[in-house]
């Protein structure tokens, strides 16, 4: 066992001793909208800033997560037809998918899963490829200006390594992003889910948090009020190399037909 | 308004999305950089093809100039490459892993071993050392050329890019087709005297391309207006005129250097063009949240009908 293990408090450990999987559960309907996660994920990954524009989304001037915002607040103001407003918040991150397309593209082994089941970015092997990119369904990691390799959230891989939750996470004074063994959390999500049903809130379901899913469940997950695309979130996403093998098989035969093609070619004269 | 001039009881929402933001983040592949090296590396594909082929049918003028057509391709789609990286000193971290998962790393491997390969053939076909070794270098650089041509068309599907995922099946046909055109009318300018082979090579890659792109867009339905519109449109209606227009010159250039010349450079502008497209009308499909959620929602509601 690695020596920093023992440094995991109990509850991160499964009864061998391993790590259990871990990751987030962000429940929306408690967001404020305050940013202290924005703000403490950037001062502790040392994150730049990704330029002061303003863009009239509500107070949402970040846009969409990138290389320089790891944890995004989506502000979504909603009018019903009575008049009445709605004012949806919600603080998006990294989904860690249990089948990730980023990770699996990377040819570098830049991206790799680490034994709390996170998905991470050794930036000292990222060579800017910028494969990963466009791999992503949820449009979460991006290539940094300037430095020209790919960052995305690490769920904070140095604290919770450490046996420290990450950064936004602790500082979420309303509890809206929980960071725990993911299927606790799941159990807990699902519980929520039943509460605000009961309480009237019919909207209320969650996003990322079966396994079942395109992407094999996701390791950061959502409880959110209304469709995922309304804050940005892809309804379906299903990882691109679920279909890799046809892709494969599809490009061998092509492959041949031009091999045919160039042997027909030497059919005659000339 | 539906089909047929019928009224639609109720008209089909725009997906919703956030702000219009699009859901993904798009590549960030450099032009012309990645076009240029997606353009090259069929060029360079289907030359060796034609070298392996001409060796056998001994056709030495065809073989020579094709070996070095290839090299020179390779060359310039690696430094493409190497140039589009992020961190272009970090090249050789491309082979720290073999990975069938990443199209990026095996593509890599390809060039690795089809690079040296090409460059033996060139090299021991200008200058008549090691014979053996050329003939061994020709049919290794012919043996990898269709994976070489088609590996980028897997690269380009194997994101969540939605113009691209969705065309997985036809874009590797486009590609082999574009890069078999390309190739035959370069040869056919560098070799007139053995001609023969490339010319029809030009036509029929063209025809498979052609093929494969009609197709491509039939079955895209929504998604095709990627291809279609903007920068992309311009781009394939480019190279849909061109190509034609080079296999037609090609083959009518056989005795007439100036058409020659002219129908080789438009095989391979047309080629280059396509590349320009497909890789435009990725960047514009990522842009365009509608086409990330429309196709997604569509298939939550067909599985259920609540």
């Amino acid at each position: 066992m690695a020596p920093y293990l023992s440094e995991l408090p109990v509850g991160w450990l499964q009864p061998d001793g391993t790590p259990r999987r871990m990751g987030f559960f962000t429940d929306t309907s408690v967001c404020i909208g305050c940013k202290a996660c924005e703000v403490a994920c950037k001062q502790w990954n040392g994150v730049p800033d990704d330029g002061f524009t303003f863009t009239g989304y509500s107070y949402d001037n970040t846009v969409g997560l990138g290389a320089d915002t790891w944890r995004h607040v989506a502000f979504i103001e909603q009018t019903a037809p009575a008049g009445d407003v709605r004012w949806l918040m919600s603080s998006d991150v990294c989904k860690h998918c249990t089948e990730a397309a980023c990770l699996d593209v990377c040819p570098t082994g830049s991206l790799f899963r680490t034994d709390l089941g996170t998905v991470v970015v050794q930036e000292d092997i990222c060579n800017g490829c910028g494969y990963c990119i466009p791999a992503c369904p949820f449009g979460v990691i991006d290539q940094r200006t300037g430095d020209g390799r790919a960052w995305k959230c690490t769920l904070c891989h140095d604290r919770t390594s450490s046996g420290l939750e990450p950064a936004c996470a602790q500082a979420c004074p309303t509890d809206s992003i929980q960071f725990g063994p993911l299927d606790e959390l799941r159990e807990r999500a699902a519980a929520r889910v039943d509460a605000l049903h009961e309480r009237g809130v019919g909207d209320a379901r969650l996003y990322g948090a079966s396994p079942d899913d395109g992407v094999g469940g996701a390791g950061a997950f959502f409880l959110l009020l209304d469709d995922p695309e309304v804050y940005g979130l892809p309804p379906d996403p299903v990882v691109t190399t679920r279909r890799l093998g046809a892709m494969w098989r599809r490009a061998a035969a092509a492959g041949a037909a031009m091999a045919a093609v160039v042997a027909v070619a030497f059919v005659g004269g000339g | 308004m539906g089909r047929g001039g019928e009224q639609r009881m109720v008209p089909r929402a725009e997906p919703r999305s956030y702000y219009g933001e699009p859901v993904l983040n798009g590549p960030v592949w450099k032009v012309p950089d990645v076009p240029a090296y997606l353009f090259l590396g069929g060029l360079a594909a289907g030359s060796s093809l034609l070298a392996a082929g001409a060796d056998l049918t001994g056709r030495q003028v065809l073989s020579q100039r094709t070996k070095l057509a290839a090299l020179a391709a390779i060359s310039g789609s690696t430094i493409a490459l190497v140039h589009d990286l992020g961190r272009p000193a970090r090249f050789l971290n491309m082979l720290r892993t073999f990975k069938p998962t990443s199209p990026m790393s095996m593509g890599s491997w390809v060039l690795a071993a089809y690079g040296p390969a090409a460059g033996a053939a060139a090299a021991s076909s200008v200058t008549g050392i090691a014979p053996r070794c050329g003939v061994a270098a020709t049919a290794g650089a012919a043996a990898l050329s269709p994976v070489l041509a088609t590996y980028t068309a897997v690269l380009l599907a194997n994101t969540a890019v939605p113009a691209w995922h969705e065309a997985h099946r036809e874009l590797p046909y486009v590609f082999a087709g574009s890069g078999a055109a390309a190739a035959g009318g370069l040869a056919a300018l560098l070799a007139p005297g053995e001609a023969g082979p490339a010319r029809r090579l030009a036509a029929m890659g063209w025809a498979v391309e052609a093929a494969a792109v009609w197709r491509m867009e039939r079955r895209l339905g929504s998604l095709a207006t990627s291809y279609e519109q903007g920068r992309a449109g311009r781009w394939m209606r480019a190279g849909e005129v061109l190509a034609p227009a080079g296999v037609l010159a090609t083959v009518l250039g056989r005795r007439r250097p100036a058409l020659r010349v002219g129908g080789g450079a438009a095989l391979m502008a047309a080629s280059l063009c396509t590349r320009f497209g497909v890789f435009e009308a990725g960047r514009a499909s990522a842009a365009d949240p509608a086409q990330t959620v429309g196709p997604q929602r569509e298939r939550l509601s067909a599985h259920s009908p609540t």
